[in-house]
């Protein structure tokens, strides 16, 4: 027995020796983890992100350098507080606060002290940095905006939150992304892709190498620059035209769906988003609740599309064999449906289709409308015909161009009026829905679906996807769904009789004095009611200003919708600019100087400051 | 003939066994000493350069303990015991302080650790001793002697300070248990070890109500067959709870602050990673990383960072789990088990007493070493700083072993030669 204790003793203890190394090598992972987070640091080398060009290769964003003092609070050493202080332009008690906060969250991880010195106060710094041990400058890349426009199109870069974190491992905290326009939409396009160096450290947290001679370590590739369909100068009229309006204005290239110009009202210069300003603007945009900056009207705004809406009503009782060019409607101030009338201006009747579009009159697309929906045995059969043929316009949902705003607008189905009117408990018919016809009533549309249905028609049957992208360096072509013909279901013969009337328009009818001489243009004015609430209570407003074209009339190279907030009838605002804008644009210069100087200095803010008053007003004056 | 070659064997097994923990060690002590100023391998300035030079002398001294007559080391265990006595009382005068203790003897830029060879040393005098013909391990005087032999030298040791090397005699206890002393010295000390882990990890009252649990189980048990002496049971029940409220009053006033953290930390009562802890703790950071077959020889990022103080010492065993991982370190251990196995076997098959105990010495004290210093790198023992024998860095502590393990081989091949 003697002989066996220590044996025992000495095999018990190799046995416990194995299990408890079998449990920290084997079964407990985490110490794997633990020793990387010890001992191997990971440092991301940022790539350049890619410059946006307009169509016409003007540089519209590149990127600066920008300086951040960042400091490590465990290893400030007392320093000379007050020429510290003086050269960073900040006060001691600053000073003091924010190496307070940074102790705080954490003395041995780098923070940021002072963001984003400018190049005069880098300079200034720069020589002297040597006294101030725990701090240190860190260069990054900003956004230079060569432009003070665009800022719906191009968007901004700001550092990731933690939601796109968790969602996206690819980011890490304070790295930057792409939020809004063009930036968000193609951010892995323009950020590129990061490098990663692994950095073996000792145990006092220095470098002492690359970790295993840097086989994991990759380069950055930079990002690649994108071109836009943007014309600057196009754009850049568009946001001069709208100053003081709301509203948005679209063009399009309808060959190719290519988008001009996309200007949402008001709008802010790009440039206050980058910056040791930037919380401070974004801020005041974010919190302007009336005039909303960061909404964008183009993409987002859902208004009744008014009388541009008859054409497609025209369109349709055509396609569906309702009406031909030469019936006549009479209309005596309006169209009557049981004890209603649809109201309607002074105009010569009975007219026929082509000048029933000149004119625009209500009581002919009324009448054309009730007898589309009357033609199937029940009023939703008929609804639901109608609607097919204004989705096959990219009505009625997203219409999947590469934005990322945006909104369905609205084309009600059966299924809409059933649950509206309770159906089958009360019946409806289609006089339920007659203000339909001419764009008001349950129909919404936002300014990039109305000149999608333009393009249309200036194409005579089909559109392509509008986009923004032209060209991504680095890559062949653009996503094929922007290149493909998305025809509409109105047969191609039904468009000319509709392009006439909307010739006529500038001819002799509602925006005849907006003419363009050597120019043949097609347009549509519209002149929307409108409601909004405000502390509850229902309240109109004056019109929109509405305006759609299209020109040249037999080779379109530009359709162009406008829409103002509250501008009144639709050749008082809108139909002005979109005909300045397509002289602009087809002609290079604006030889009506008048014309253009009423728009630049007009104003529609007293408008705008009406229902917040307090007072009663009077509207459409 | 077959009686003449026996003669000249020697216990190879014991030998390879200790060729590769010395192989072993040498291989991660260059890992873990291993720097960017390194001038070429031949660099006597690097540590593993001078580990290679301790490994190479360690060979010519086997191959003089080899040379000596085994009887040399039976006669002369006395004067062989006083000369290391002296050597450990001479520190008082001569010695040299290194990082606060008085270890060493410094010659140039050679340091030499008497209490590293005070271990063969003793184990001698304590051999000769035990199998003189007149000792009676059964009587108190004997007892008395055989403990003074032990205690001597860790006495001498202590105040160095170096109570780790000192703890080593502890292990003296086994081959005095084998060659007959009373059981219950060996159950004393069991017990008093569980009382004291117990004590710290539970407190006096719980241990109080589990020692009258325990007790009263033994008494109804025993009550069914012999009458009982309450007299023994009272006396047992007392001393062990006086032995509960000793070790609360040595832990909490007698020990220092870091010798109570040392244990706190092992019996998980405070966690300070960055503190007293952090030895131990980025010591199981490294093993823990190791997995299956660890991160290879020299990728160890813990044994790179220089994360665990003392690596190429007292740590080495944490970059053996680092860059070999479990294969690796159960590779060692596992040569460690064999090894002291096969020195037990070849202890019991000695003719004389005097070889017996020597070989049990040398196997319980190569026992203590491994089994406190792998309990103590893996996060199992307070930490306890004594070498992992042949493996860690260190010419003292090389040599001595060598020379406490080749003694023995020496002792266990002439038993062939002197029959």
């Amino acid at each position: 027995m003697r002989k066996l204790l220590l044996l025992s003793i000495v095999l018990i203890t190799g046995v416990v020796f194995a299990a408890r190394l079998f449990y920290l090598q084997i079964y407990d992972t985490s110490y794997q983890k633990l020793s990387e987070n010890n001992a191997v640091k990971v440092v991301y080398n940022y790539p350049q992100r890619g410059y946006i060009f307009d169509r016409k290769g003007n540089l519209l964003v590149s990127n600066q350098p920008s300086y951040d003092v960042m400091v490590i609070p465990k290893d400030v050493k007392p320093l000379d507080t007050l020429e510290f202080c003086k050269l960073l332009k900040i006060e001691k008690e600053d000073f003091k606060r924010i190496l307070e906060k940074a102790w705080v969250y954490s003395p041995r991880i780098a923070q940021v002290f002072i963001p984003q010195l400018t190049k005069s106060e880098y300079a200034a710094l720069s020589e002297k940095m040597y006294k101030y041990r725990g701090f240190y400058i860190q260069k990054r890349s900003l956004r230079n905006y060569h432009v003070r426009h665009s800022s719906n199109v191009l968007g901004y870069i700001s550092e990731v939150n933690e939601r796109i974190i968790k969602q996206n491992p690819y980011y890490q905290m304070g790295e930057l992304i792409g939020m809004g326009g063009v930036e968000k939409q193609y951010e892995e396009v323009l950020r590129g892709t990061k490098g990663v160096k692994y950095i073996q450290k000792d145990r006092f947290n220095r470098d002492i190498g690359p970790y295993k001679e840097g086989i994991f370590d990759t380069l950055p590739t930079r990002g690649n620059d994108i071109m836009l369909t943007i014309d600057a100068d196009l754009q850049q009229y568009g946001e001069e035209l709208m100053i003081n309006k709301r509203g948005g204005i679209v063009a399009l290239e309808p060959k190719t769906g290519e988008i001009l110009a996309l200007v949402a009202a008001p709008n802010y210069d790009p440039a206050l988003l980058v910056g040791r300003d930037r919380s401070k603007n974004f801020t005041k945009l974010y919190y302007d609740t009336i005039a909303k900056p960061l909404f964008d009207r183009v993409l987002q705004g859902e208004y009744p599309p008014g009388s541009p809406f008859k054409t497609l009503t025209a369109l349709i009782g055509l396609q569906e064999g309702v009406i031909d060019l030469d019936e006549r409607v009479y209309c005596h101030g309006g169209y009557r449906y049981g004890n209603r009338t649809l109201g309607c201006h002074h105009h010569s009747t009975p007219l026929s289709l082509i000048p029933g579009i000149a004119n625009s009159c209500n009581a002919y697309f009324a009448t054309v409308y009730r007898r589309t929906i009357d033609k199937y045995p029940t009023p939703q059969e008929g609804i639901d015909h109608w609607r097919e043929h204004l989705v096959s316009f990219g009505l009625g949902n997203y219409l999947g161009y590469d934005l990322p705003a945006g909104n369905k607008g609205l084309i009600p189905d059966s299924d809409y009026y059933n649950r509206a009117y309770q159906y089958p408990k009360y019946k409806w018919y289609t006089p339920a829905t007659i203000s339909n016809s001419i764009g008001q009533g349950e129909v919404s549309l936002t300014p990039m679906q109305m000149v999608n249905f333009t393009a249309a028609i200036a194409n005579r049957g089909y559109y392509y996807k509008p986009h923004i992208i032209k060209n991504i360096v680095g890559a062949d072509s653009i996503p094929e769904k922007y290149t493909v013909k998305n025809y509409t279901t109105i047969d191609p013969e039904y468009f000319e009789p509709v392009i006439q009337g909307m010739f006529d328009v500038y001819n002799y009818g509602t925006a005849s004095h907006l003419k363009i001489p050597g120019i043949e243009i097609c347009g549509k004015t519209g002149t929307a009611e409108n409601y909004i609430r405000v502390n509850g209570k229902r309240m109109q407003l004056t019109d929109h200003s509405v305006f759609v074209a299209f020109a040249p009339k037999d080779d379109p190279k530009i359709a162009i919708a406008v829409f103002v907030e509250n501008g009144y009838w639709g050749s008082r605002w809108a139909g002005k600019i979109a005909s300045l804008l397509i002289e602009k644009y087809l002609k290079g210069e604006i030889t009506r100087k008048d014309l253009e100087n009423f728009v630049l200095s007009g104003s529609l803010m007293d408008e705008y400051s009406k229902p917040y008053s307090g007072e009663p007003f009077k509207i459409n004056q | 003939m077959g009686d003449y070659k026996r003669n000249v064997q020697l216990d190879w097994l014991t030998i390879f066994s200790y060729l590769a923990l010395v192989f072993i060690g040498w291989i991660n002590i260059y890992s873990a000493s291993l720097s960017e100023s390194s001038q070429g391998f031949f660099d006597f300035n690097q540590i593993y350069f001078k580990q290679l030079v301790f490994i190479v002398t360690s060979l010519g001294l086997i191959i003089f303990i080899l040379a000596l007559d085994s009887k040399f080391y039976e006669r002369f265990s006395s004067i062989i015991y006083l000369v290391s006595l002296a050597s450990l009382l001479g520190l008082f005068i001569f010695g040299k302080n290194v990082n606060g203790a008085t270890s060493w003897y410094s010659f140039g830029s050679i340091g030499l650790q008497p209490s590293e060879f005070a271990k063969a040393a003793t184990a001698l005098a304590l051999g000769k001793y035990v199998s003189d013909i007149q000792t009676n391990m059964k009587e108190l005087k004997h007892q008395l002697r055989t403990f003074l032999i032990i205690a001597l030298p860790a006495l001498f040791i202590i105040p160095q300070p170096d109570p780790g090397s000192a703890l080593v005699y502890a292990a003296f206890v086994f081959p005095l248990y084998r060659e007959g002393l009373n059981y219950i010295f060996v159950l004393i000390g069991f017990i008093a070890a569980l009382l004291f882990v117990g004590t710290l990890l539970i407190g006096i009252q719980w241990m109080i109500l589990i020692i009258f649990i325990v007790l009263t189980i033994i008494l109804l048990k025993k009550k069914k067959r012999n009458r009982i002496k309450w007299s023994q049971y009272a006396i047992i029940a007392a001393a062990c709870i006086g032995f509960t409220f000793s070790v609360s009053y040595v832990f909490n006033t007698v020990f220092e602050q870091r010798h109570r953290d040392r244990f706190n930390i092992v019996l998980g009562k405070e966690v300070d990673e960055k503190g007293i802890g952090y030895n131990t703790n980025q010591s199981e950071i490294a093993i823990g990383s190791g997995s299956w077959t660890g991160k290879g020889w020299l990728q160890g990022t813990q044994t790179k960072g220089n994360f665990v103080p003392e690596q190429h010492t007292d740590y080495i065993f944490s970059t053996i789990g680092e860059e070999w991982g479990f294969l690796g370190s159960i590779t060692v251990v596992g040569l460690f088990v064999f090894l002291i196995i096969r020195l037990l076997i070849l202890a019991e098959r000695q003719k004389s007493t005097f070889g017996r105990v020597y070989g049990y010495g040398v196997a319980s004290i190569l026992f203590f070493h491994f089994f406190v210093n792998v309990g103590m790198v893996t996060g199992l023992f307070p930490t306890i700083g004594i070498p992992l024998p042949f493996i860690s860095y260190g010419g003292s502590s090389l040599w001595g072993f060598t020379i406490l393990l080749f003694i023995f081989v020496k002792l266990d091949a002439s038993n062939y030669i002197n029959r």
